[in-house]
């Protein structure tokens, strides 16, 4: 059951997309109970997701930028 | 200082989002921060002549959209200016209240705030973005910004899922680090 701090943050980062197995978050859960470092860098990752989520960023698709690309090189 | 240099073959892969992001807040629709965002790609090109140097890249970019978006509201303005003006204090009348003294502004209302943080806050996130390895910047784009599944992002990466996680992870632990001192 015990995983490295490597693992843990390894697992702690697939969470935030919720793709960690139900053994992954338990093991991860039982290994930010006794390691400091470990339960501090997990809080950081899910404060960056929630910001990630309240920035509410977009971003161009690629065929849009493909076609601004072919629009700008005409032009240089 | 460094002189600065400008490279319009690069900007659309630097510059474009955070652009973008910076014309939707201000336009509200899509479709049209998009035209402005290439107009001012145009625009800069037009008048790369006209760059000093003395600021960087995308400083300048963001100057000349600036101008942009103040045009593109004064030409909907001068159209809206030939329709038929009525006032009345009250335009839609399905808001709660019809005394006036009910529909003042809430003057603990922090909604304007909000608003403002979330977009500052959309800003350095794309700024830290920027600063990433080119190809963790676009696997972090993929998964967070665009919600591609895992398996999407490795088809069309050709790259298999712990390749995925691991460059996700680093991107992650250096967004944090960046973003670490005004946001965390």
């Amino acid at each position: 059951m015990k995983i490295s701090c490597e693992e843990a943050s390894h697992i702690c980062t697939k969470s935030q997309y919720d793709e960690a197995s139900f053994w992954e978050v338990l093991k991860l859960r039982l290994h930010v109970l006794y390691c400091k470092t470990c339960a501090k860098y997990s809080k950081k990752n899910s404060k960056l997701t929630s910001l990630c989520d309240k920035a509410g960023l977009t971003s161009l698709s690629d065929d849009d930028k493909e076609c601004m690309k072919r629009d700008l090189e005409k032009r240089l | 200082m460094a002189e600065h240099k400008l490279h319009p073959e690069n900007w659309i892969d630097l510059y474009a989002d955070y652009l973008f992001n910076y014309a939707v807040a201000r336009v509200s629709d899509s479709e049209i921060a998009k035209d402005l965002v290439q107009e001012t790609f145009f625009a800069g090109l037009n008048s790369a002549k006209n760059f000093k140097g003395d600021a960087a890249e995308r400083t300048w970019l963001i100057a000349i959209l600036k101008r942009k978006v103040i045009d593109h509201y004064r030409k909907i303005n001068s159209k809206k200016g030939k329709a038929e003006v009525r006032i009345s204090y009250n335009t839609d009348s399905d808001t709660d209240g019809d005394w006036l003294e009910e529909q003042v502004a809430d003057p603990f209302s922090r909604d304007g705030d909000n608003v403002l943080e979330n977009e500052e806050l959309g800003l350095a996130l794309q700024e830290c973005i920027e600063k990433l390895p080119k190809k963790q910047a676009q696997v972090f784009k993929m998964k967070t910004i665009q919600g591609m599944s895992t398996e999407d992002v490795c088809n069309e990466l050709g790259i298999n899922p712990s390749n995925l996680w691991v460059m996700i992870h680093r991107a992650r632990t250096a967004l944090m680090g960046c973003l670490n001192e005004n946001w965390f």
